[in-house]
């Protein structure tokens, strides 16, 4: 067996054990909180009181506005000065979620916005309430809006999970870099780190395949056809 | 009874609506006619509340509602009345990630909180009597714009209103399809229900309405029984406005 090949065999142990242990539950975690912040943040911009409208803007602009490895840094390195001592996955985990629901806020915000008035209007008058209309008729048509745009989002997010590792997170990527360390072997591992990176974004995108799929079975959209 | 008093809509400097009354006996039809921009959209709207009124009363069987510039009616209120009613729209509007029969059963179930079993039989009763039981599990993107409307037509009943408003129920659906819509009004006009519909479909208006109240520019020029008005029209603007339908409906293939 070649050298290399038998490199990659030896250490795909330790980068799948710290995929499973560190990246996967920081990218699926942070990936469902920040799709709760950006649902509440989306419906506050959509239908909220002005000032809480303002607070939710500047949350969003501070968060697409700096870089993820900028925010992190602060969480974990900054916040201790302040009296706010977090462990390194802790840090990782508001990071990533805060940085998740300033993205999908907007796009949430603009699935909403793309169903048609009337379908508000249909629900009203069959009785419903603003509530009952949201959930029943709305959120399941700006549902299928959302998907592409928030399957990009998710796979960004398994991608820059490797910034954690500057801020001592354990995950696959730090995996890949300690291995280096003891090794001297850097195209290697970062070759067999790149394609588990590349394997995990492929299955999620043909997930969204099947996601889509399953949400088209109605036939897409009335407006998009007549 | 329906009973409109002194409707007043305006949409900041537009006003649409200038003291609008109007009465609609139980189990009558009526239909609402004239200009675009004349109001009988807004009016319609007013009735299940999709507009509020600047000011003026809306009252439906024994539940009655006043609007006053800058006084806020509670959401509750407003709930209250809608329930009276039903509404079919220009563009159908159904829910499109739901099935003919579960648009259908959906009042039922999330509003009246109806098990669904119960609501499937009376969705498949409605939708029998809409001719539209053979399609009860197609979606709404593979029916025809007629199919589509007498599903809307059905699911507006469903809830058993009071009144069944209809905008424009067959404007956007060609002269054939538009006759099936107009089937289905005329049975359920024959059989009872009540209905005020804003139309200028002069074959729906002429065929099914009883009464006609014809509005323009914000105010109710005329109103009287179908055949009066279309027959033999008192007002100057509503002999000019009866003539133009006249000739559109002749020139439609």
């Amino acid at each position: 067996m070649p050298h290399w090949l038998q490199l990659m065999l030896d250490s795909l142990g330790p980068l799948l054990w710290a995929a499973a242990v560190f990246t996967t539950p920081l990218t699926l975690l942070s990936f469902a909180f920040g799709l709760g912040v950006g649902l509440v943040v989306a419906l506050i911009r959509l239908f909220g009181p002005k000032p809480l409208v303002a607070v939710v803007r500047f949350y969003v602009w501070i968060f697409r506005g700096t870089p993820l490895l900028v925010q992190l840094f602060l969480i974990f390195y900054g916040l201790p000065s302040a009296g706010i001592l977090l462990d390194a996955f802790t840090a990782a985990l508001i990071g990533f979620t805060l940085n998740v629901g300033a993205y999908t806020s907007e796009i949430i915000r603009a699935a909403i916005g793309s169903v048609a008035r009337g379908q508000w209007e249909a629900a009203y008058s069959i009785g419903m309430s603003w509530s009952q209309a949201m959930r029943r008729t709305i959120l399941p048509q700006a549902g299928r809006v959302a998907v592409p745009p928030l399957s990009n989002t998710f796979i960004s997010l398994v991608k820059d999970t490797s910034l954690a590792a500057a801020i001592t997170v354990p995950e696959m990527f730090q995996a890949a870099q300690r291995i280096v360390a003891v090794t001297y072997e850097p195209l290697i591992l970062y070759v067999e780190a790149a394609i588990l990176y590349l394997a995990m974004s492929s299955v999620l995108s043909a997930l969204q395949t099947r996601l889509e799929v399953r949400l088209d079975r109605y036939g897409g959209f009335l407006e998009a056809r007549s | 009874m329906i009973e409109l008093t002194d409707i007043e809509k305006r949409f900041g400097e537009n006003h649409v609506l200038k003291g609008v009354g109007v009465t609609i006996a139980e189990g009558s039809v009526t239909a609402l006619v004239g200009p675009s921009g004349g109001g009988k959209s807004t009016l319609l709207r007013c009735i299940n509340l999709l507009e509020i009124p600047t000011s003026g009363t809306v009252r439906i069987g024994d539940e009655a509602l006043t609007f006053k510039p800058g006084v806020k009616v509670a959401t509750k209120d407003i709930q209250r009345v809608r329930r009276q009613t039903g509404m079919v729209f220009q563009s159908f509007q159904l829910f499109p990630h739901r099935t003919a029969i579960e648009n259908v059963m959906e009042g039922l179930t999330t509003v009246l909180k109806w098990p669904a079993e119960r609501a499937k039989k009376r969705a498949m009763e409605l939708l029998e009597k809409v001719g539209m039981e053979h399609k009860a599990d197609a979606w709404p993107a593979t029916l025809s714009g007629g199919q589509q409307q007498r599903v809307a037509i059905a699911r507006a009943l469903a809830p058993s209103p009071k009144v069944l408003l209809c905008d424009e129920p067959t404007s956007a659906l060609d002269p054939e399809l538009a006759q099936e819509v107009v089937d289905v009004l005329g049975q359920l006009a024959g059989e009872g229900t009540t209905m005020v519909m804003a139309t200028h479909d002069l074959r729906l208006a002429s065929k099914i309405a009883r009464e006609v109240v014809f509005l323009d520019a914000g105010v109710v020029v005329e109103t009287g029984p179908a055949g009066e008005l279309f027959g033999n029209p008192k007002r100057e603007r509503t002999k000019r406005f009866i003539a133009t339908l006249r000739q559109e409906a002749n020139e439609s293939p």
